[in-house]
């Protein structure tokens, strides 16, 4: 064994290599696959680098070793690591002239360079010449670089060429040039808009390879303006007919359909044609039909037409008929026990769906398959299907499905838009005030984190400002139930900082409303929310806040309450702390401790969240303070516009101009420098300046300036922050007062009007009622269903099936029987999915050779892993099976495999192989006495004999080159097709 | 359009990376980790689509099909039907089985240079060129004629040892 390693690597050193890469290139690839870490795998590579870079830089390198030196960068560039300093060369190559390494250099520099890379100039120049060659080998591969490496800036110097080119007798370079075009359009629509015609000429051309890459840029063109291209509705409508009527040529076809590829392309773009074009969608009808009969729903890809057509009807003005067709074919793919079928399906039934909504109702029970399905991707679809058939009605057990799978996953990405679709929905459609809390509390424990800052903020005001009933007792009701439900959660660890921002807002708000719990008792929670986030600013600023407001309520209120110990101290902490607002914020609240009940209720009234803060912006109730300080002597308040020396932009700006357009020189002394203007008493004054303010004065201004101190922080803070809710367009208070990081004693609101949750249908409470009546109904039909199952159809669709029921029947009899069974009503349909399992399993896909997978991996698995030899007997076994039981060649196939051996050395010529006769007569004993052990099983059946013989071939000359399977992936040698 | 195309093997480990928008060469082993990452978590026997929206952008969605020890993976958006993605992964797998004649992983290992020319006929510039396997086959088989007679004396790329061995 250890002998027949050895040769294996003698023979690898002499050859070349059986795959024409010298022997460092294989040695690098496959020490590669042998690395057992990324580490390891990246110190190869920089090795490797290290080597390239001394080589590449030697003078007189021949060229075909220069070709080996830039595929081994393409490598060492795929596999993550920075090569640029062989760049150059790449580019070098590609000036040669030999089509060898002119492909070479073009490939690699395909592979390096993006448009904008400096070298690119020294390419165009070689692109232009190639593009003018009489290979038309060498103007594809110019063109194939003109795709990827053609810049904005450098279109025009190779446009000209590439529009000649439209007219080259090769419909391959043709057909390139079509899609270099198209390239050219992606970049910079601008730079080829004169030649569009070009592309409308293109349809018309002899061979249809050329008219169908020509679909590709006519398809973006009218993506982007569908009106302008009306008048090719006929022409792309004859040219489906034609390929529909497989008058295109045999080698279009493919898996007996006639061009799918071409079918897919022109359909999606009459889809877009014909979108609300009455006129233009007649003249489709017929072709649609057409293809709907005559595609196989057998292939992959008569699916994927069909697939198509249905997109195509839904996109183009209704047409009943076809539309009835699109709903059969859509429930076969539902009911598919294929995957991608079902994927499809449902992506259609949404399509269908926005057409006529009452579809979803004969697939309720397939649709909730695929919601169970363990493919998350179907699941996924079938989310984003749900969504869009929400209605008031089952708007709860969608929502808790979603959330369900919410918590379920860990993929951020997703989780963040499922979050989102979650509070979207809630808010439209929430049957109830409880169930609304109750899901948003979920959304904020399970994906806090996530969600959009101004949810959260939606979410605030809605509990301030409630749900619009007029009953206040219904809001207090509801915030008395978000309140107790925040003193349980807030206990729990880890939860969002955004939630824990939500809950201490709503406990300072409302914690004491409703008297059940006490101040001291909230406080107490508050203080230990503020020391379990340490590090959040954010919450700390809200548990300070909102125990201000609970003194602040309670003060007001009349009742003494205490300091409690943990609260001093979290004063003391943030007194001290680094972030200035939560400083301001623990100085206000003892700065509110010192102040008499009255004062202290101006300052902070209750409930006044989203009262109207009027704001005397000329700060008249000042005009005595002033008085009284110019009377003392000092200085009267210059407004902006009058002074001079100022320190903003515009200033110096002014400043610049004067002293360029003056450059004459001054005469006079420069003026005395001015103190810096007295601001206007701004709210941006400390808060300390509140302190020694003498009483009298101060309450003069509590009136209306009570809301400044506080809010003075958030002056400077983003002004901008918008608090929007979803349909109702309303800020909070002015922009000016609103919070970012969320005072929320600032969260004042100007407009109390409307409320936020317009779409809440109050009717829509009783959902029992239709559930009843299609449960019943299905209940009795099949019992195989699952009760649960048959629950959550009923709850999700029960709605429309109840009142859409009778309708469907009877719209099912107008539609003259086209499908019997559909005729059953919904409550016949409803059990089809199951009991069709047999009948629509798909016919195996022709070129889908899975099912066999098996046989090959145990064969190659069974042997020891790690040793290739176990793994030769395995290969070999089976080969001799076939042999024998196919009766044709058995006598014949084992000296073939010795031959394959015994030739080996010979045709390596190259080899310093030196004593072959020593080593062949091992190598056949050994392979002989494989085969003998393996003689014996005749009996056992295995039909991929020639494959398994062709990857032995390939573990032999791998052998031969050095390169053994790793241990890890004794699978390397099979065939990928098998 | 295709945005990308990426055979990797079922361990993680590269074996052809194609962008038709340019990525750095520092973004593409970043995104060829989670693509790797989303396709290990899917069980068997699933649909071949996985919504790559956080990977490659919005409206992005990659098909991915498992054949012995690789995964061919197509990235596209929604001008692409998803079926049709899953044949021309089809195609491309065929046309390189009747390249290598069985077409294992270390030919792809060992000929990533062919591979690029074999789909450089199949998708050009981010479109769907040809999807008759025998076309691209035509196509493949004239350029390394073409450089066989060119004035280097050694191959493009040799056929598969197993070919030359078979004679």
């Amino acid at each position: 064994m250890e002998q027949l390693k050895t040769i294996g690597r003698e023979l690898a050193m002499g050859s070349q290599g059986g795959w024409g890469q010298s022997k460092e290139f294989l040695d690098l690839v496959k020490s590669i696959g042998e690395s057992r870490s990324k580490a390891e795998e990246d110190r190869i590579i920089l090795r490797e680098i290290e080597t390239l870079k001394r080589r590449i830089n030697e003078p007189d390198i021949p060229r075909r070793k220069m070709k080996e030196y830039i595929i081994r960068l393409v490598y060492v560039e795929m596999l993550g690591h920075d090569a640029s300093f062989g760049h150059i060369h790449a580019v070098k190559m590609t000036h040669d002239d030999s089509l060898l390494l002119k492909r070479t250099g073009y490939l690699a520099v395909t592979l390096f360079l993006n448009e904008d890379h400096d070298l690119i100039i020294l390419i165009v120049n070689t692109i232009q010449k190639d593009l003018k060659s009489t290979n038309y080998l060498v103007v594809c591969a110019a063109l194939t670089v003109v795709c990827k490496l053609i810049n904005e800036e450098t279109i025009p110097a190779v446009l000209p060429q590439v529009v000649e080119l439209l007219a080259h007798p090769k419909e391959a370079v043709r057909k390139k040039a079509v899609m270099a075009l198209h390239r050219f359009y992606q970049k910079s629509p601008s730079s080829v808009m004169h030649i569009i015609s070009n592309f409308r000429k293109k349809i018309c051309d002899n061979d249809p390879g050329v008219m169908g890459a020509t679909l590709c840029p006519l398809f973006d063109l009218i993506t982007e303006d569908a009106s302008s291209f009306k008048d090719l509705v006929n022409s792309f409508v004859n040219i489906l007919k034609q390929v529909a009527e497989r008058r295109l040529p045999k080698t279009y076809d493919y898996h007996q359909m006639p061009a799918p590829f071409i079918q897919i392309r022109l359909l999606k773009i009459l889809g877009l044609l014909g979108g609300g074009d009455k006129h233009a969608s007649e003249g489709m009808y017929t072709i649609l039909g057409d293809i709907f009969r005559k595609s196989e729903t057998s292939s992959n890809i008569g699916n994927a037409v069909l697939y198509e057509c249905i997109c195509c009807v839904s996109s183009i003005y209704p047409n009943p008929r076809l539309l009835e067709t699109s709903a059969e074919i859509t429930s076969r793919f539902l009911k598919s026990e294929s995957h991608n079928l079902k994927y499809m399906g449902i992506d259609a039934l949404g399509r269908l769906l926005k057409i006529n909504p009452d579809i979803a109702e004969q697939h309720q029970l397939a649709v909730i398959d695929c919601l169970e399905d363990p493919d998350d991707t179907l699941k996924r679809k079938t989310f984003g299907l749900l969504y869009k058939m929400t209605k008031s009605t089952n708007v709860e057990v969608i929502v808790d499905r979603m959330i369900d799978y919410m918590i379920s996953i860990n993929d951020n990405h997703y989780k963040t838009e499922i979050a989102s679709q979650c509070v979207e929905l809630a808010e439209q459609f929430a049957p109830s005030n409880h169930w609304f809390i109750h899901i948003m509390n979920k959304v904020f424990e399970h994906a806090g984190d996530l969600v959009n800052e101004r949810v959260a903020h939606n979410f605030m005001r809605l509990i301030a400002e409630g749900f619009g009933e007029e009953d206040e007792g219904a809001d207090s009701q509801l915030r008395s139930f978000a309140v107790g439900s925040y003193l349980q959660i807030i206990g729990e660890p880890k939860l969002p900082s955004l939630f824990v921002q939500v809950i201490c807002w709503v406990l300072g708000e409302y914690g004491t409303e409703d008297g059940k719990q006490s101040a001291s008792y909230i406080t107490g929670k508050l203080c230990d929310v503020a020391e379990a986030h340490p590090n959040d600013d954010n919450v700390k600023a809200f548990a300070i806040t909102a125990i201000m407001k609970l003194y602040a309520f309670e003060s007001a209120a009349g009742r003494k309450m205490d300091m409690l110990s943990e609260c001093e101290s979290l004063i003391d902490e943030l007194s001290a702390s680094h972030s200035t607002d939560l400083q301001q914020r623990s100085y206000e609240l003892q700065a509110l401790l010192s102040l008499d009940s009255h004062t202290v209720e101006n300052l902070m009234p209750f409930d006044a969240s989203c009262e109207d803060i009027e704001v005397d912006k000329d700060l008249n109730f000042l005009n005595n303070y002033v008085q009284l300080s110019i009377e003392n002597g000092d200085r009267p308040y210059i407004p902006e516009s009058e002074r001079s020396g100022m320190f903003n932009i515009d200033s110096f700006k002014n400043q610049d101009r004067q002293e360029s357009s003056a450059h004459a020189l001054r005469f006079e002394a420069y003026e005395l420098p001015k103190p810096v203007p007295v601001k206007v008493p701004s709210s941006a004054a400390p808060i300390t300046d509140l302190v020694p303010v003498s009483e009298s004065i101060y309450s003069k201004e509590t009136a209306t300036a009570s809301v400044i101190p506080f809010t003075s922080d958030l002056l400077s803070n983003d002004a901008g922050v918008k608090l929007r809710l979803e349909g109702v367009q309303k800020r909070w208070g002015k922009p000016t007062y609103s919070s970012s990081s969320g005072s929320p004693v600032s969260t004042s609101n100007t407009q109390k009007t409307s409320n936020g949750i317009s779409g809440i249908d109050v009717a829509d409470h009783v959902i029992s009622i239709p559930r009843d009546l299609s449960y019943d109904s299905t209940s009795k039909q099949s019992a195989q269903i699952s009760e649960e199952k048959q629950k959550l159809a009923a709850s999700l669709f029960g709605a429309s099936s109840s009142k859409s029921g009778r309708r469907t029947a009877s719209s099912h009899k107008n539609a003259k029987g086209i499908n019997a069974h559909t005729e059953k009503s919904s409550v016949g349909t409803k059990s089809v999915p199951r009991e069709s399992t047999q009948q629509s399993i798909p016919p195996p896909d022709l070129l889908d050779f899975s099912e066999e997978t098996p046989v090959s991996e145990t064969v190659s698995s069974s042997a020891p892993v790690g040793d290739p030899f176990g793994q030769l007997d395995g290969l070999l076994g089976p080969t001799i099976v076939t042999s024998t039981s196919n009766l044709t060649t058995d006598t014949v196939k084992p000296p073939d495999l010795m031959a394959l051996y015994t030739d080996a050395p010979i045709l390596d010529t190259t080899s310093d192989f030196t004593d072959p006769s020593v080593t062949n007569p091992n190598l056949t004993d050994l392979l002989a006495s494989n085969i003998n052990s393996h003689g014996e099983k005749t009996e056992t059946m295995v039909k991929k004999g020639p494959n398994r013989q062709a990857s032995l071939e390939k573990f032999s000359t791998a052998r031969q080159v050095g390169v053994t399977p790793s241990g890890k992936n004794p699978n390397l040698f099979s065939d990928l097709l098998s | 359009m295709i945005h990308a195309v990426i055979v990797m093997n079922t361990e993680g480990k590269l074996r052809l990376s194609k962008f038709y928008n340019y990525k750095s060469p520092e973004e593409q082993p970043e995104l060829i980790r989670r693509v790797y990452g989303a396709l290990c978590r899917r069980p068997e026997n699933v649909s071949n689509f996985v919504d790559s929206a956080d990977i490659f952008g919005s409206g992005t969605q990659l098909v991915y099909k498992h054949y012995a020890t690789l995964y061919f993976v197509f990235v596209f958006d929604n001008s692409e039907n998803e079926l049709a993605m899953l044949d021309l992964i089809q195609v491309f797998v065929e046309t390189l089985d009747k390249c290598f004649k069985n077409v294992c992983e270390v030919d792809i290992v060992f000929n990533f240079n062919k591979m690029h020319a074999i789909l450089n006929e199949i998708v050009f510039g981010g479109q769907v060129l040809e999807t008759s396997s025998d076309e691209v086959m035509r196509a493949v088989e004239e350029i390394t004629r073409l450089e066989k007679t060119s004035t280097n004396p050694i191959s493009f790329v040799p056929k598969s040892v197993s070919g030359r061995f078979g004679r």
